[in-house]
C-alpha cells in the first residue's frame, strides 16, 4: 500500500464474470455496495485480496476484479490468516455467511476475532442455508419451518456480533444490504486496523423472503434502525426515541423524546456494545453501524515485529544450522585390514 | 543406522551378529528421566565413534502415577564397531530403576543378559504395584540372567549429599548415577556429559553440581567396587565411517533442517502451520526457533487451520508447510482436495503413528500410507514420499519442496513416531552439493497474449500452472475448489472441462516420475529369487535381515521405495525380474495393495502392528519362509 493507486471507479472493481445469484437476491447489493466503496479507500485491486468459505455469499470474490480465493466450507478465516501473515501488504477481505462463520467454521472465526488479524470480515446473514435448498441456519430463529426442520427448529440462534464481541473482536458493525449506510459502514471497517467485524443483514428471497421487514420494511424503518453514530445521541424514529441506562436493572431502555438521558454512543464502550448487539427485537430498535470499535496491536503485526526481533543479528547459514550442536571428526576410514 | 555413511564389508556382513554390538535399554518411571539418561548415552555413544541406533518407547501418559507397569519409559540404543542398522532385538543389558521397569522389560532381555537393578525401589509397596507376589531380585526368578542390584538410590543421596538438596531433587540425580555407570561400562569420557549439565543448569549451578557429583560417583561405582563378575568394562572400536564431520541428529530435526533447507534452495519464505500432536510436535518446535531462516510458525486453532493457513500462505507466495499426525492428517483432507484443485504448492508431513482414531498415540505404525495415497474425496492425487530414516528425512524434506514448487501440487511426506524419536549419526551434509532450485513467480507471462486475458491454469512442459502472488500488477485473477476452464481457471462445470481438469491433474502428478531417480537396490541383485520390499522406518530391520540371509548363500534383495506416488519409472520392470516378492510393514498390508494393484505382480504381505519396529530376526524368519 505504499505507492499511490490509480484512480478508479466501481466499475473497475467489477469482474467480467457473469454474477449468478437468484434475481432480487441481497447478494447483489452487497457487491454494489463493496464495488462502490472500493474507489474511495484508495487501494490497488493488485493489492487486494477477497477470501470466502462456501454458501452462495462466498461467490463473491469471482463477481470482485481483484484477487480472489474462493475456499471451502468455513475456513475462510483460516486461509486468510495465512496469507495475510504471508503478505501483511495484502488488502485482505473476508466474505463469509451465517452457515459458514458460525456454524462449520465458527471455531476459526472465533479465533480470527481474538488474534486481531488485519482485515474485514463480511458476514452475510441470512438466517438460512441457501445454496443447499434452505435448510436452517445456527441464525435462524427458533421455530422456523425448513426442510430439515419441518415441525420448526427448537435450537436457540446464535447472535452474530454478541458472538464477535465475545470472542474479542476490536470492531463490531452491522449493516442492511439494501440501506445506503452500508457503504459508509464498509469505510469504517476498513479505516478500522484489525480484524472488522461487519454484519450484513441479506435478505434471501428464496428461501427466507422477508426474514428482516420487522426493521427494513420502510413503514418501520425509522422505528426499528437506531444508526449508531460516534459522539453522537442514541436516538431513532426520527429523534423522538433514545436509548438510556436502566440504573436499577443494569440495561438499556427505551425512552421518549430527546434528553440528557439519552446515551452518547462512545463505540469504546464494551459493556454498551454487549448491550446494543443483543437488545430484544420486540421491544428495542436493530443497532445499525458501527456497535464497537477500539483499536488494538494486531495479530501480523505482532508476528512480525516478533520474527524480526528473533532475527536480528542472525543469518541465515545454512552449513552452519545443518551442523550444529556436538559434532566430531572421523578423520580417516578406520576400518582395519 | 548405516544409511549412506557408513560402508560394510563382506566379513562384517557375514557375522552373525555384527561382531562388536550391544543392546542396552534403559527402562525406569516416566518421572525417572530415561529419555534423558538415554539421549546424553547416545551422545557420547557417537563421539566414541561407534554406529548406533536408538528406539524411545514413552507412556502416552506424561506423568502415570508412580511406580506402575503403565508408567515405564524405556531407551534402547543398539551401538557397535559396525553397521548398526536397527535399535536391537534384544537388549544385552537392561538397567531397570524399579520393579515395574524389570517386569515390563526383562522378557526381552537376551538368555544370559545382564540386569543391573536399582534395589532401593524394590520395596514391598513398588512389588506390589508391579505384580510381585515376592522380591524377584531374591527369589531366584531372574537366573537366566545375570543378575546385579545395588541401592542406586541411596547411592545417589549419599553422593548428592554435600549440596543440601530435597530428597525429592536428591531422587532426580539418580538418572545421572545410572548414566555414570554406564559410561564406565563401556569406557565413556565423562566431559561432554558435565559440560551438558553445566549449561543445562546454568542459572541454578547447585543443580548442576550435584547433577555431576552422581554422575561421578556412578563411574567412580564401577571403577572401584567389585560389582561382581559380571560387570566389567568393554571397549567397542569406533565403526568404519567415510571420513568428514558427523552429528547425531533425530527424524524430527532432520525432517526439519531438511524443509529450511528445501525453501532455501527454492529461495522461499517459509509458512509452517501446525496443531500439536503427538508424535508430529518436535518439528513445529524446532522450526519455531530458527526465525532468521525466514520461517513463521503459526500454532493454529485446529489441524483444519493449520493446513488452511498454510495453503493461504502459498497462495500469497510463501512455501507452505504443514506437519501432523494421522488423525490430524484425517481433519485436513478437504484442505489438501483444495490444495490439489488450485494447484498450489504444499508440504503435508505425516508422522505417522498407531491407528485408527486415536489409536497408540506414541508408538509407531507405517499403516497411513493408504490416506496419503487416497485419503481425499474426488480423484485427488498428490504425490507421495517416505523418509527411511533420520538422516534420509533431511533429503527428503528437499526432495518434497522440490516437487511442490516444480510442479505447483501438494506433496505428502512421510515419516513415523520411530523416525521422529530416534536418532542417528549424520554425515553433516555440504550444503554446496545441493543444486538450488529457485521459484520463479509468474508476471507478465500469464497473460494470453492476444488479449490480456490472464490465463493462471495454462501449464508449462511439466503441465504446471503458473504461480502468481497476489500484489502482482496486471494478473488478478479469482481461483477456488469449484471446477474451472482449463486455462483461465474461471468457473466451468462442463463435462470437458471436468474431464480434461482431472486428466490433467493426474498427468502432472505422474509426471513427477521424470524427475526422480530409477529405483535401485539396497543389497542384492537386480534380479533373482526373492525382493523383500520396503518403505519407511522398516529399512533397518529389512536391510539387515537381508545382509544376514545374503552372508547365509540366499538369493535375495532389498529394495526400499521412497517415491510412493508416483512409483519410479523402472520399478515394474525390476519386480518382474524376482520370483517372489514379501512386503514387510508395520501395517496389514497397504504399499503391498498398492504394488499388486499398479503392477499386478504377486506381493506378499509381511506385517506387524505391535507398536513396535521390526526385529531382524522377524524378517529373517519371512525372508526364510518365502524361499521355502
Amino acid at each position: 500500500m505504499n505507492e499511490v493507486a490509480k484512480i478508479t471507479t466501481a466499475k473497475d472493481w467489477a469482474s467480467d464474470q457473469e454474477v449468478r445469484w437468484c434475481p432480487g437476491c441481497g447478494d447483489y447489493a452487497v457487491l454494489k455496495a463493496v464495488q462502490r466503496t472500493m474507489p474511495d479507500l484508495g487501494t490497488a485491486r493488485e493489492k487486494t485480496v477477497f477470501i470466502s468459505g462456501i454458501g452462495c455469499s462466498s461467490r463473491f470474490p469471482y463477481y470482485m476484479a481483484s484477487y480472489g480465493f474462493h475456499t471451502i466450507h468455513g475456513r475462510a478465516c483460516a486461509v486468510a490468516t495465512g496469507t495475510k501473515l504471508a503478505n501483511p501488504e495484502l488488502d485482505v477481505w473476508i466474505i463469509t455467511g451465517d452457515g459458514d462463520a458460525l456454524s462449520i467454521g465458527g471455531n476459526h472465526t472465533m479465533h480470527l476475532l481474538r488474534r486481531n488479524l488485519d482485515c474485514q470480515l463480511l458476514l452475510f446473514n441470512n438466517e438460512i442455508y441457501g445454496l443447499t435448498k434452505g435448510q436452517y441456519s445456527p441464525t435462524s430463529r427458533i421455530g422456523t419451518r425448513s426442510p430439515s426442520t419441518p415441525f420448526g427448529s427448537v435450537d436457540r440462534p446464535a447472535n452474530p456480533c454478541a458472538f464477535a464481541l465475545g470472542s474479542g473482536a476490536r470492531f463490531v458493525a452491522r449493516g442492511i444490504d439494501v440501506h445506503k449506510n452500508l457503504v459508509d459502514v464498509l469505510k469504517a471497517a476498513h479505516a478500522h486496523r484489525g480484524s472488522s467485524f461487519v454484519e450484513i443483514y441479506q435478505n434471501c428471497v428464496v428461501y427466507n423472503d422477508d426474514v428482516f421487514a420487522s426493521f427494513t420494511d420502510k413503514g418501520v424503518a425509522a422505528e426499528k434502525q437506531l444508526w449508531l453514530v460516534a459522539g453522537e445521541k442514541m436516538l431513532f424514529a426520527g429523534g423522538s426515541k433514545g436509548l438510556a441506562l436502566d440504573m436499577d436493572r443494569h440495561m438499556l431502555k427505551v425512552v421518549e423524546g430527546d434528553s440528557d438521558e439519552v446515551l452518547v454512543h462512545d463505540p469504546r464502550n464494551r459493556a454498551v456494545a454487549h448491550m446494543l448487539a443483543e437488545m430484544p427485537a420486540a421491544s428495542f430498535p436493530v443497532a445499525l453501524g458501527v456497535l464497537y470499535e477500539d483499536p488494538a496491536p494486531t495479530f501480523d503485526s505482532a508476528v512480525l515485529v516478533q520474527n524480526e526481533a528473533a532475527s536480528k543479528g542472525k543469518t541465515a547459514d545454512l552449513q552452519a544450522l545443518v551442523s550444529k550442536g556436538q559434532t566430531w571428526m572421523v578423520e580417516k576410514e578406520p576400518r582395519p585390514e | 543406522m548405516a544409511t549412506a555413511t557408513h560402508l560394510t564389508t563382506e566379513k562384517e556382513a557375514r557375522a552373525h551378529p555384527p561382531l562388536e554390538a550391544v543392546v542396552v535399554r534403559f527402562a525406569g518411571d516416566s518421572g525417572d528421566g530415561m529419555q534423558l539418561t538415554g539421549g546424553q548415552f547416545t551422545l557420547s555413544t557417537a563421539l566414541a565413534g561407534n554406529d548406533l541406533a536408538t528406539f524411545p518407547d514413552f507412556p502416552a501418559e506424561i506423568r502415570a502415577p508412580q511406580g506402575t507397569t503403565f508408567g515405564v519409559s524405556a531407551f534402547q540404543i543398539n551401538f557397535g564397531s559396525s553397521a548398526i542398522d536397527t535399535a536391537g532385538d534384544q537388549p544385552d543389558v537392561l538397567v531397570a530403576m524399579n520393579p515395574a521397569a524389570l517386569k515390563m522389560n526383562a522378557t526381552a532381555l537376551r538368555e544370559g543378559g545382564l540386569i543391573i537393578a536399582d534395589e532401593g525401589e524394590f520395596t514391598p509397596r513398588n512389588l506390589a504395584k508391579a505384580g510381585y507376589d515376592a522380591n524377584p531380585l531374591e527369589d531366584g526368578s531372574l537366573a537366566k540372567w545375570q543378575l546385579v542390584h545395588f541401592n542406586i538410590s541411596q547411592l545417589t543421596l549419599d553422593a548428592v549429599k554435600p549440596f543440601g538438596l530435597g530428597n525429592k531433587e536428591a531422587l532426580r540425580c539418580k538418572n545421572m548415577w545410572t548414566l555414570g555407570l554406564a559410561l564406565w561400562m563401556f569406557d565413556r569420557d565423562r566431559q561432554p556429559i558435565v559440560d551438558w549439565l553445566n549449561s543445562k543448569f546454568a542459572k541454578k549451578p547447585e543443580l548442576a553440581e550435584a547433577n555431576i557429583a552422581a554422575l561421578n560417583a556412578g563411574h567412580a561405582y564401577g571403577e572401584t567396587v567389585e560389582i561382581g563378575a559380571h560387570v566389567h568394562q568393554r571397549h567397542i572400536a569406533p565403526a568404519p565411517a567415510e571420513p568428514g564431520l558427523y552429528r547425531t541428529v533425530t527424524g524430527a530435526e532432520s525432517l526439519s533442517l531438511g524443509i529450511i533447507a528445501g525453501a532455501q534452495l527454492a529461495g522461499l519464505p517459509m509458512f509452517f502451520g501446525s496443531y500439536p500432536i503427538t508424535p508430529a510436535s518436535p518439528i513445529l518446535h524446532h522450526l519455531s526457533r530458527l526465525k532468521e531462516y525466514d520461517i513463521t510458525t503459526f500454532q493454529a486453532e485446529d489441524e483444519i487451520a493449520a493446513i488452511c493457513a498454510a495453503l493461504g500462505a502459498s497462495y500469497a507466495g510463501h512455501l507452505g508447510v504443514t506437519s501432523s499426525s494421522g488423525p490430524g492428517i484425517a481433519l485436513k483432507g478437504e484442505a489438501m482436495g483444495l490444495a490439489v484443485m488450485t494447484e498450489l504448492p504444499l508440504v503435508i508431513i505425516n508422522s505417522q503413528r498407531g491407528g485408527p482414531s486415536t489409536g497408540l498415540p506414541t508408538k509407531t505404525e507405517q499403516s497411513d500410507l493408504y490416506q496419503a495415497v487416497y485419503g481425499r474425496n474426488g480423484d485427488a492425487p498428490l504425490p507421495v514420499i517416505a523418509a527411511r530414516s533420520p538422516a534420509d528425512a533431511f533429503d527428503c524434506g528437499i526432495e518434497a519442496v522440490r516437487i511442490a514448487t516444480r510442479y505447483m501440487t501438494p506433496v505428502m511426506l512421510l515419516t513415523d513416531g520411530y523416525i521422529a524419536n530416534a536418532a542417528e549419526p549424520w554425515k553433516v551434509p555440504d550444503m554446496a552439493n545441493y543444486k538450488p532450485f529457485p521459484v520463479k513467480f509468474a508476471e507478465g507471462s500469464a497473460l494470453e497474449p492476444d488479449n490480456d486475458e490472464v490465463m493462471p491454469y495454462q501449464r508449462n512442459a511439466d503441465l504446471a500452472r503458473p504461480w502468481i502472488k497476489p500484489g502482482t500488477p496486471g494478473l488478478e485473477h479469482r481461483i477456488g475448489g469449484i471446477e474451472k476452464n482449463p486455462g483461465t481457471g474461471n468457473i466451468d462445470y462442463s463435462a470437458e472441462a471436468h474431464a480434461e481438469m482431472t486428466r490433467l491433474r493426474a498427468a502432472k502428478v505422474a509426471s513427477v516420475a521424470d524427475s526422480i531417480c530409477d529405483q535401485g537396490v539396497c543389497i542384492g541383485n537386480d534380479s533373482g529369487k526373492l525382493a523383500v520390499v520396503g518403505w519407511g522406518s522398516t529399512f533397518g530391520p529389512i536391510h539387515q535381515a537381508v545382509r544376514r540371509a545374503r552372508a547365509r548363500g540366499l538369493d535375495v534383495s532389498h529394495i526400499h521405495i521412497r517415491y510412493i506416488a508416483p512409483f519410479p519409472k523402472n520399478l515394474a520392470v525390476l519386480l518382474k525380474g524376482f520370483e517372489r516378492i514379501i512386503v514387510p510393514e508395520m501395517n496389514s498390508g497397504q504399499l503391498k495393495t498398492l504394488l499388486r494393484d499398479q503392477f499386478l505382480v504377486d506381493a506378499r504381505p509381511v506385517n506387524k502392528v505391535s507398536g513396535q519396529p521390526f526385529t531382524i530376526a522377524e524378517i529373517e524368519t519371512a525372508i526364510e519362509g518365502a524361499l521355502a
